[in-house]
């Protein structure tokens, strides 16, 4: 993305549209990523619940795939889910598939 | 500058030369006059000497520095007489008037002063007589317009019911100005 | 039109406030600058103002709590001094940078240490590079001309930058000078009603204030803070003319100036301007060729206007009420010689530190400044560049 010059942005710094930190991608800082065992998952959705940065992506209220755009790779949702239906893998292993956790 | 009238009060903390120097002030302003009305501060201390200071013109005034070549000095309480430069920078013709009991000759001989005009007014008892307390303030502000004929009794009276209406009782209101022209009468020239 | 009637400077500042009617004051009592918020206190308890009146623990969150109200789409407003200030140093910056119109009333006293409650310079001199807005005020009228003033500049779209009014401390705060007032609805008319562009309460159209700015970004936006003082003068201006039609009393950049003719001119900002143009009179009477140059905006620093104001003068004396510790001058002094630095035919110039810490100058004082100003002239030779005045050897 090319910067803008300050005659092109908001003063002060305001950001002016609302829920746009989605266009920054954290996903980059991760060196270790979560990878779904879907036999093993029983949709509890606790995942879904410790996962700091809404990361988790819920379909009909199920389980439905990581968001590694904006994954940081914390390891939270593998700690805490009950089936051990979640594991964190390298990231290094990963450099091309980047969408889903399928 | 020769326009401007300038007054410096010395009273100690508590006594209401603050007060004094601000009420001359808006009683000038109430006759149209441009003025300054101003208290020298410490942090302020009850008893410790202070001076405050007042100036009247018919011009805008524009001298924001203390009055060091006062027309009149008022001194509120005579004990100050001893530790205090009152007549610092006194003209040939200032006025010097003293809240005291003696004669403006005596205050002139204590004063070693060789110039200028003594007045003395006994506020303190008239203050005690009509307000029951030691207030010399308002009394003294009585002989000055008396002694500088700088104002009309009548403005300065009418300058305390506006200023103190609210505050303070009627009772305390017409003390002031009874003691005020009680001293406007009595004050004694050399 | 207006009504006269004596007030002190804390009381005109409330005064004011109280026709301003802000939003939001958020304050913390500190000599001289006390009897303006105790009065204040006294319109919001008496319901006379609509104001929100936060009594906050510390001047870090009263300047704070401004900042939360301006950003929220308030109108706000403080008042301080001294070490007040300077508690609020950090915040004053953020005020700046979010671009938010806080107006604050800064009674000048000297900063600590060690303690002491009566008039310099320092604590605004303090915060001069924070971006905000400066005005110094020579007495009591001018203290609540400036604050009416300051409200519109602040407020101006292509501006928006907090703006700060100071008078001196005790000289003006507690001096009770005849002031002539505007009526209230003159005073609504004149300001207006405060529209913030990008409000934190506005629902339909959210906006963050304050987010992390690092070198991608920050650099551009301080730019837009330069541009944004820089475009304030002729804002200061216009509001300047426009207060004139409203109460027959002219404001500019500078203050109102003794220059026609003059050899030798004394720069002063403050209380001691006035004190100047008393002896500029006097001497002016007896055909001296002395003149008075007043400060009033110090930020932005007119500097153009100020050069040429001086052009053909000989000698000139800039006074400071504060120092700048290691500097080559006072903060006023660096600025006016900085501006000559480019005159074809500069003048010279000396400066004088004085009244630290509330010490009294008077005529006699400025009456010297002008007897060295002639030797200068007449030499041409400038023996102390910065000198100090009423200081004991």
């Amino acid at each position: 993305m090319k910067e803008k010059g300050w005659k092109d942005i908001p003063w002060g710094g305001l950001i002016l549209e609302e829920g746009n930190a989605e266009e920054y991608k954290t996903g980059s800082w991760r060196t270790h990523r979560p990878v779904w065992d879907e036999k093993k998952c029983t949709h509890c959705l606790l995942c879904w619940v410790y996962c700091p940065d809404s990361s988790i992506i819920v379909k009909e209220e199920k389980f439905k795939q990581f968001d590694y755009d904006h994954c940081k790779g914390c390891g939270i949702c593998s700690t805490q889910c009950p089936t051990k239906a979640i594991h964190m893998e390298e990231e290094g292993k990963f450099v091309i598939k980047t969408e889903g956790g399928k | 500058m020769s326009k401007i009238t300038e007054i410096r009060w010395h009273g100690r903390g508590g006594q209401g030369a603050k007060t004094a120097s601000l009420l001359l002030a808006e009683s000038a302003l109430e006759e149209g006059k441009y003025i300054q009305g101003f208290p020298e501060y410490g942090p302020e201390r009850m008893g410790a000497p202070m001076q405050s200071f007042t100036r009247i013109s018919e011009v805008p005034i524009s001298l924001h520095s203390h009055v060091r070549t006062p027309d009149a000095v008022v001194v509120l309480d005579s004990t100050l007489l001893g530790t205090v430069d009152v007549t610092f920078g006194l003209g040939e013709k200032g006025v010097i008037l003293v809240n005291s009991p003696e004669t403006p000759q005596t205050i002139r001989r204590k004063l070693g002063l060789n110039k200028g005009k003594v007045f003395t007014v006994d506020a303190t008892s008239i203050s005690i007589e009509i307000l029951g307390k030691n207030l010399p303030n308002t009394p003294m502000l009585g002989a000055l317009i008396k002694v500088t004929s700088l104002l009309s009794l009548d403005t300065v009276a009418s300058s305390i019911k506006h200023k103190f209406g609210k505050k303070f009782s009627s009772r305390i209101i017409e003390g002031n100005i009874e003691a005020i022209k009680k001293a406007y009468e009595e004050v004694k020239e050399e | 039109m207006g009504r006269i009637v004596g007030l002190t400077g804390d009381e005109a500042t409330a005064e004011a406030m109280r026709q301003i009617n802000p939003d939001v004051v958020a304050a913390y009592p500190i000599t001289p600058q006390t009897e303006t918020v105790q009065r204040f206190s006294e319109f919001v308890a008496e319901g006379i103002v609509a104001t929100e009146m936060v009594r906050v623990e510390s001047e870090h969150s009263a300047m704070s709590a401004c900042v939360g109200a301006a950003a929220a789409g308030a109108r706000a407003m403080t008042a301080t001094s001294a070490n007040g200030l300077a508690l609020m140093w950090e915040i004053c910056y953020i005020a700046a940078s979010y671009r938010l119109p806080v107006i604050m009333a800064v009674v000048n006293r000297a900063l600590s240490g060690p303690i002491n409650i009566h008039c310099d310079h320092s604590d605004s001199m303090g915060t001069r590079d924070a971006g905000w807005i400066q005005i110094y005020s020579e007495n009591c009228q001018e203290a609540y001309d400036n604050l009416i003033q300051a409200v519109r500049i602040a407020e101006e779209e292509k501006v928006r930058l907090p703006v700060m009014v100071t008078f001196d401390g005790f000289i003006i705060s507690h001096a009770m000078e005849r002031v002539e007032i505007l009526e209230d609805d003159e005073v609504s008319q004149f300001i207006g009603k405060y529209k913030n562009a990008y409000s934190l309460l506005d629902v339909d159209s959210p906006v963050t204030y304050g987010p992390l700015d690092l070198y991608d970004y920050y650099f551009e936006h301080k730019r837009q803070q330069i541009e944004a003082i820089e475009i304030s003068p002729e804002v200061i201006q216009k509001i300047g003319r426009e207060f004139k039609d409203l109460s027959g009393r002219y404001y500019d950049l500078m203050g109102s100036c003794h220059l026609e003719g003059a050899e030798l001119v004394i720069v002063a900002a403050g209380s001691t301007a006035g004190t100047v143009e008393s002896v500029v009179d006097e001497l002016r009477e007896k055909g001296e060729k002395v003149g008075l140059l007043k400060i009033r905006i110090f930020r932005p620093f007119p500097a153009k206007q100020i050069a040429e104001a001086l052009r053909g003068v000989r000698a000139v004396a800039v006074l400071d009420r504060s120092v700048s510790f290691g500097a080559q001058g006072g903060p006023i002094f660096l600025e006016i010689r900085s501006a000559l630095f480019d005159e074809i035919k500069p003048p010279a110039v000396v400066n004088y530190i004085y009244g630290l810490g509330g010490r009294d100058i008077g005529v006699d004082e400025i009456e010297r400044v002008y007897k060295n100003l002639e030797r200068i002239a007449h030499t041409k030779k400038v023996d102390e560049l910065v000198g100090y005045l009423g200081l004991r050897e």
